[in-house]
């Protein structure tokens, strides 16, 4: 009996240490070839290079017509900032609305913000791009911004009304007493004690930002306003010829700033995640 | 004691609303009935949309073999990864769920991908290992099966990117995994005195249970689903090829609108995303009434 116990122990621990390995196979992948010679890169399938080498991140930082990829990082890092700091302020203005203030049309508010959580950006797609070209701002920033401080991502908001009303409404009451208006409360009260949804907002937000391919793509052709992923992009060549070695320590230099921040934050981050689809 | 709104909360209460309401005339509810209206256009964007009626949906529906095509991948893409997906999530986070030493570590390895999936730098990994001679065939031919060009082949390209969707279940693992915690264990355990196995404890216990779960991870897979690009566009040749077999919807919109700059067409387009999506979540929503178990009986999500 112990000994069957014992055995279907081993089985799900190998089986979740099997898949652990193939989850993390083609991250380790790409780290191990962005340190191969180019030549070995594909002949050698080992996760530990045979010979190690630095060109690949010295060629690949280079970068492009002469802009280098240091300069697609400070890009990609201005608009991930930017937007991060647009959704955690108005997005927690619109929650704190939302979840502690009574007004007109409050309820159809709330309903049209829910609904545009599951809209596809598809079906505005056109229509914003000829906003953002009459006011010639195609080749800049402010189409990738300017969402963010405008709380486009309701998601955002939905995450930090549910989080509002886990708060104890006797907080606000007492501060009512003590003379607070809604916006000392929401200064005081609520925004020191949004911190965790703050941070998972925030880093969300980074991450979505610094991945979102399709918007760099459709509204930044200048090279030198490249973000990081649009660099990879013109590195990458579909037919075949590329410097594969730069390409690849590249893209593993692009996944850095992530990894980074989701394993310093992972605790809200998991948190955020189990907490936002429920309750 | 709840004093109602007076003129001047509802005017606090909308200055915090503001940049949302901003946002949602000028970048949402704008821009959609301009879609709409688009659709019904001519549109290249250099000269004034001409109104053409349904000319562009017509046309779409009866002519356009490449929208046809594009909905088939889509469609295959979706029923296979979001399924998938999450069979994988659940199957996980209960192994993981038992109680395991050093959950944390095994929790940041399973989420990881998710995080790091949608980007470029992944997609072209990816189409690296399933090459015809990257790592997945070569491991392939040391068990003796000779793999098929999982890149170039238009019958197996889709295959592959699914597997990239698959691979990112560690999101979709973290709130089952959640959802998993809040299972009372008596439950179990009265249900192991009453002589239950461990498959009826998982069909009648643990499934129903998690149903709220499941069907908002069904709800967010399958809309995101819909809109996937990046890794068509990159594990593709970024028009769609090998013969269309990577021409994911949002990719041939994408194409229309931004290569060919054919907008009012791409509008159409959007639209009937738009209604497609529309309707699978509407019968994801009226179904769940039959599937998705309340505990509490209190009010639902």
């Amino acid at each position: 009996m112990a000994m069957k116990r014992n055995l279907s122990r081993f089985g799900r621990h190998l089986f979740i240490i099997t898949i652990g390995i193939g989850m993390l196979y083609p991250v380790l992948w790409l780290i191990a070839s962005s340190f191969k010679p180019n030549t070995m890169i594909f002949t050698d399938t080992s996760l530990w290079p045979a010979k190690f080498t630095l060109d690949n991140y010295i060629n690949g930082w280079r970068g492009l017509n002469g802009v280098s990829f240091g300069k697609f990082f400070m890009n990609s890092a201005l608009i991930s900032v930017m937007s991060v700091l647009g959704n955690v302020i108005t997005c927690s203005l619109a929650a704190f609305a939302f979840g502690r203030l009574e007004f007109r049309f409050k309820k159809l508010w709330f309903a049209l913000m829910l609904v545009t959580i599951m809209l596809p950006y598809h079906v505005t797609l056109v229509p914003q791009y000829m906003i953002y070209n009459e006011f010639q701002w195609i080749n800049t920033y402010f189409p990738l911004i300017l969402p963010k401080w405008l709380a486009h991502d309701s998601f955002f908001i939905l995450l930090m009304v549910q989080f509002i009303r886990g708060i104890p409404r006797e907080l606000d009451e007492s501060a009512t007493i003590d003379g607070c208006n809604s916006r000392q409360i929401y200064w005081r009260i609520m925004l020191p004690l949004l911190v965790p949804a703050l941070i998972t907002t925030a880093i969300f937000t980074f991450i979505w930002s610094w991945d979102d391919f399709f918007s760099q793509m459709i509204y930044l052709s200048d090279i030198r306003l490249f973000t990081v992923q649009l660099g990879i992009r013109s590195l990458f060549d579909p037919s075949g010829q590329s410097d594969w070695g730069a390409l690849l320590a590249m893209s593993a230099l692009s996944l850095l700033p992530i990894t980074a921040i989701f394993l310093i934050f992972q605790r809200y981050f998991l948190e955020g995640i189990a907490t936002t689809g429920l309750k | 004691m709840r004093k109602l709104p007076g003129a001047s909360d509802n005017l606090t209460a909308y200055t915090f609303l503001l940049p949302w309401l901003i946002g949602f005339f000028a970048l949402t509810l704008g821009p959609m009935l301009g879609s709409l209206y688009l659709s019904l256009t001519k549109f290249n964007l250099l000269s004034p949309p001409s109104w053409i009626g349904f000319d562009n949906y017509v046309t779409i529906f009866t002519e356009d073999s490449t929208f046809t095509r594009s909905l088939a991948v889509t469609f295959t893409y979706v029923f296979l990864s979001v399924p998938l997906r999450l069979i994988f999530a659940l199957g996980v986070a209960m192994a993981l769920n038992k109680g395991i030493r050093a959950l944390g570590i095994y929790r940041t390895v399973y989420y990881l991908p998710s995080l790091l999936g949608g980007s470029v730098a992944i997609a072209i990994v990816w189409r690296q290992l399933f090459e015809g001679t990257g790592v997945v065939n070569q491991l392939l031919a040391r068990i003796g099966i000779e793999g098929p060009s999982w890149i170039s082949h238009p019958d197996y390209v889709v295959y592959t990117i699914v597997t990239l969707s698959v691979w990112q279940f560690g999101s979709a693992m973290v709130i089952f995994l959640a959802g998993l915690k809040q299972i009372p264990a008596d439950l179990y355990e009265a249900s192991e005195v009453d002589g239950a196995g461990k498959v009826r404890q998982f069909f009648r216990i643990t499934l129903p249970l998690l149903s709220p779960v499941i069907f908002f991870n069904l709800i967010m897979s399958i809309i995101n689903s819909f809109q996937a690009f990046t890794p068509a566009f990159m594990i593709g040749d970024g028009r769609g090829g090998p013969l269309d077999a990577t021409m994911f919807y949002t990719l041939y919109l994408y194409l229309k609108g931004f290569s060919y700059f054919d907008m009012g067409y791409a509008s159409a387009l959007a639209w009937i995303m738009l209604i497609i999506i529309a309707i699978f979540t509407a019968i994801v929503f009226v179904t769940s009434k039959y599937w998705v178990f309340y505990g509490d009986g209190k009010e639902g999500r």
